[in-house]
């Protein structure tokens, strides 16, 4: 608030150009909103004020943009959508700074690589589904209380916090051009059930993202985690895994953590080349 | 045996914990929640989590001493055999916490690294950078999903809660539920049901919380006939960044890392903060507390600041009322590794780096210390008895409530680090009693009848229905009213409460629950409708809205986070020893007729016709450490405690025949 120049002209209204899309399947189209213009606004309290009046540009009666939202303090990752081409958080985009780059107007559209649902909402469950591909977690013996864990240096909790800070927001692989979207139509006759499992097993065939191999060296990085390594880097190794990379290194540069992505790219390549010639000398 | 089922609502840290717990105990768990467990409301806790340690143990530090800070913080509304077990479990659940991969921070040698918080003089904090609430839940998620691709746990993401399942003996049998993206409303039979769904911000508008705390869930469950207790105690977090949106927490691990509180002791000097001499700055809550300086508990701080803002007249900003948060005298590396989160969270939101430039801060509401009413069984050592099946049982029998939603841990007011510890205990330590209360039920899931189900999901219908239809004619908008309430209720239910000012503002909240009932829904579709979902939250909030309200328009007194001051204790004014000594008596017999009328749980029961709590109270256990008067800052506190310990020499001397 204190940053920005008072004194800078600001508009009156503010026109707010959103994609919307009544459900999945169907076509998307442009709606024009204007607000009145306030200082210190973000793209979240734009849409609650879009939502409370629920009227678009030319006064007529329109259903209020269905948009994802959660802590509006950007750690939750829910709120991700493409704002002005590019994609991020809409809690932390504050509208002065958009005005700077655009004053005309503001875009809002979903993210491109997932399933609309609704609007700017789309459907993430993949990237959550990649999670279990690479086995992310530790694997414990159990939830009892078995004294501490082992020791670590600084050093190595250093390098795994800011991994760990991931929120599964899909900033990564929205702008990765090796992420293709998938997007299946359930069948007549077909039952929930069988449409998901249908979903998974074309997730689990496709490039499992940057986020993903990113949480597979954080937890081959623990000292329990590595427990699991082998079987991270199969996954790894397997269709839809590294060799999947591009090495665009759009990831790294969206991301709102500014997690080491291609970091950790590099090193699960190095790790799975290891692995591959490893595998194929004990066979 | 049949394959037994539990429901969990809310996948936070107690949720998740819950539902982690139960599947290792082979129960298999539905779980539900409002969005992808990953990005509940426990992600925004920065600071850390509490435990004693080997370290504060060498400086005298112990479980008791953790509980004891608990009780004497929460002002000893706490009910202590829960707290004590939380204590005790505390190294614990920290150890275990790391075993999943909490990057926790480390010492040089690789030890676990503490910082102090506010309440204690012991650094008992354990934390991970400051994001230790999303790095809790992260590890938490992870195990979930571990099991759940285990086939022990299902998932309803994007499910909201609409009400518990009762049979005819009122006992929770299931749940009924919406899918918010095709607005199914499902009903689901359970052999327990668990809820953990956090707090209730959103009472107020806007607050530290994040946009799913509603509360609804908590008002489903006191709607069908749940107590609610305690509600009143709503803790407002002294430092938070005041946003059109949010107001967005600024950790009390900024004062913990040694953070100062300041303002210019001129008001209003437009100086930049750092060309104001040391001198001219006013460093109140280190001069007024100089024990506990820039960690006192919460509700004192945030008095603190609201006083030298709004009585003191000495906000930074005329009309914009905020104080200086300073950690530009702390080296940036150190602050990078300790606090990075949250400056970055500042320097995103606010465009200022606060390692240059001190933040600007004021109070928000940010945590409910009540909550729905559960049970206990208190064991002989004074702590809980595992596995006992009462333990966290709401009124309703089978229907459980743990976390932020539950009212027995944090008394008057909540400790800092103390809430990530209290959801994790309680997921954790209701696995073997829920597991227990099922294996002495002659029925369960299997058992509970389709007609029981269709009733229960007909009547969630309707109200969908009718809402849709737009309450054949209504003309309110949900959103208007949304803001009206939250205007009210943070004038007057907030750091400073009157009763004149409750009085009317009950009127006038009825007045908007009234309204809320007839809204106008801009959409009326059936396909992932937020609007229709956002209605019936908002209808929900007011319940919960009305016990605070009533909770404190009844209680004429002063406690934690609770502050009226018509009923404020007054400082000693004597001067003369023997004179101020006899003002300390009076105060203490004061102090004692006090607690016999309001040391206790405000209990509430939702009277469906008057549409409004009735209230009872209830006696708290302070069987293990006895009340003593909360001192902090008072003029006299030093002979007010003389007399008080001579008194309680005197009640515990043996009778002498």
């Amino acid at each position: 608030m204190i940053a920005f120049d008072a004194s800078q002209k600001r508009p009156e209204f503010i026109k707010v150009r959103i994609r919307r899309q009544d459900g999945p399947g169907e076509k998307p189209y442009w709606e024009l909103h204007q607000i009145t213009y306030e200082p210190e606004l973000n793209v979240i309290s734009v849409l609650q004020r879009i939502a409370s009046q629920a009227t678009n540009s030319d006064g007529k009666k329109v259903a209020p943009v269905t948009w994802d939202c959660g802590c509006l303090e950007e750690v939750c990752g829910s709120c991700t959508m493409q704002i002005n081409g590019r994609v991020r958080q809409s809690c932390s985009a504050l509208v002065d700074r958009l005005l700077e780059d655009n004053e005309d107007e503001l875009v809002l559209e979903p993210m491109s690589k997932f399933p609309v649902i609704r609007d700017l909402m789309v459907d993430r469950q993949r990237l959550f589904r990649a999670l279990e591909r690479v086995k992310a977690w530790v694997p414990v013996d159990s939830y009892y209380n078995l004294g501490p864990g082992e020791r670590q240096l600084r050093d190595t909790q250093e390098q795994n916090y800011p991994l760990s800070q991931c929120m599964s927001c899909g900033c990564c692989v929205d702008a990765c051009p090796q992420y293709k979207k998938i997007e299946l139509k359930k069948e007549a006759g077909e039952t929930d059930e069988a449409f998901e499992a249908r979903k998974e097993a074309a997730y689990d065939e496709s490039f499992v993202g940057p986020h993903a191999i990113s949480q597979a060296m954080l937890f081959n990085n623990h000292p329990t985690g590595k427990a699991l390594a082998g079987e991270r880097l199969e996954a790894l190794t397997g269709p839809g895994g590294i060799q999947a990379c591009g090495n665009a290194q759009n990831c790294v540069a969206v991301c709102p953590k500014e997690i080491p992505l291609t970091t950790s790219i590099g090193r699960a390549g190095r790790a799975a080349t290891m692995y591959k010639i490893k595998k194929f000398f004990d066979k | 045996m049949p394959e037994q089922r539990v429901i969990v609502v809310g996948g936070g840290l107690a949720g998740l914990a819950s539902a982690m717990k139960l599947s290792e105990l082979g129960v298999k768990v539905d779980l539900f929640s409002l969005t992808p467990v990953k990005r509940s409301h426990s992600v925004c806790a920065q600071g850390g989590i509490n435990s004693c340690n080997d370290q504060t143990r060498q400086l005298g530090d112990d479980e008791w001493k953790h509980f004891d800070d608990t009780v004497y913080g929460g002002d000893f509304l706490n009910h202590q055999p829960p707290v004590k077990e939380m204590a005790f479990w505390a190294p614990k659940i920290i150890e275990l916490m790391d075993r999943l991969g909490v990057p926790f921070n480390r010492t040089g040698e690789g030890f676990i690294d503490r910082r102090r918080f506010g309440g204690t003089l012991y650094k008992r904090t354990a934390f991970a950078g400051a994001t230790t609430g999303q790095q809790l839940l992260y590890a938490l998620d992870e195990q979930v999903r571990r099991q759940e691709a285990a086939g022990n746990i299902r998932k309803f993401e994007f499910w909201d809660f609409l009400g518990p399942i009762q049979d005819e003996t009122g006992r929770c049998r299931g749940i009924v539920a919406q899918d918010m993206v095709s607005m199914e409303i499902k009903s689901f039979a359970a052999d327990a049901v668990v809820v953990g769904t956090g707090g209730c911000g959103l009472v107020y508008g806007r607050s530290t919380m994040s946009v799913f705390c509603t509360g609804s869930a908590a008002s489903r469950c006191f709607q069908a006939g749940a107590k609610y207790a305690n509600g009143e105690f709503i803790q407002v977090h002294p430092t938070a960044i005041p946003g059109s949106d949010k107001l967005r927490l600024m950790s009390e691990s900024a004062r913990g890392e040694g953070g100062r509180v300041w303002v210019p002791r001129k008001p209003h000097d437009a100086r930049m903060p750092k060309d104001i001499p040391a001198g001219e700055r006013y460093y109140f809550l280190e001069e007024r507390y100089p024990e506990y300086g820039n960690l006192v508990p919460r509700d004192i701080a945030t008095r603190e600041i609201f006083d030298i803002c709004v009585n003191d007249g000495l906000s930074i900003d005329e009309e914009r009322m905020s104080v200086y948060l300073d950690l530009t005298h702390i080296p940036k590396a150190e602050l990078d590794r300790k606090l990075g989160g949250i400056l970055e969270i500042y320097e995103k939101f606010q465009g200022v780096d606060p390692r240059i430039e001190p933040m600007r801060i004021f109070p928000a509401v940010h945590y409910s210390m009540g909550g729905l009413w559960a049970d206990y069984q208190k064991s002989a050592d004074g702590g809980l008895e595992m596995g006992a099946p009462q333990n966290h049982m709401t009124n309703i029998e089978g229907l459980y409530a743990i976390g932020e939603c539950d009212y027995h841990y944090h008394g008057a007011n909540r400790l800092g680090a103390n809430s990530l510890l209290s959801c994790i205990f309680t997921g954790l330590f209701t696995g073997p009693s829920i597991v227990a209360y099922m294996a002495n039920q002659v029925s369960g899931a299997g058992d509970v009848t389709e007609a029981m189900k269709s009733a229960a999901q007909k009547k969630q219908q309707e109200r969908h229905d009718h809402l849709l239809s737009n309450n054949s004619g209504g003309d309110e908008n949900p959103y208007l009213i949304h803001q009206e309430l939250g205007d009210i209720m943070t004038r007057v239910a907030t750091v400073v409460r009157r009763n004149d000012q409750l009085s009317e503002a009950i009127g006038k909240v009825d007045d908007l629950h009234k309204r809320s009932m007839n809204v106008s829904l801009a959409d009326t579709g059936n396909w992932s409708n937020q609007n229709v979902i956002f209605a019936k939250s908002l209808q929900d909030m007011f319940p919960i809205a009305k016990c605070i309200l009533k909770g404190a328009l009844q209680r004429d007194e002063c406690r934690g986070a609770h502050f009226k001051p018509d009923f404020q204790k007054p400082s000693l004014t004597a001067e003369d020893p023997g004179e101020r000594r006899r003002q300390a008596e009076v105060w203490l017999d004061e102090f004692d007729k006090n607690n016999e009328k309001y040391l206790k749980s405000t209990v509430a029961d939702w009277n469906d016709g008057s549409q409004s709590p009735d209230l009872t109270y209830e006696d708290v256990d302070t069987g293990s450490i006895k009340p003593r008067p909360r001192l902090y800052g008072l003029v006299g506190a030093d002979i007010i405690e003389d007399v008080f310990a001579e008194r309680t020499r005197e009640e515990d001397a043996p009778a002498t025949v």
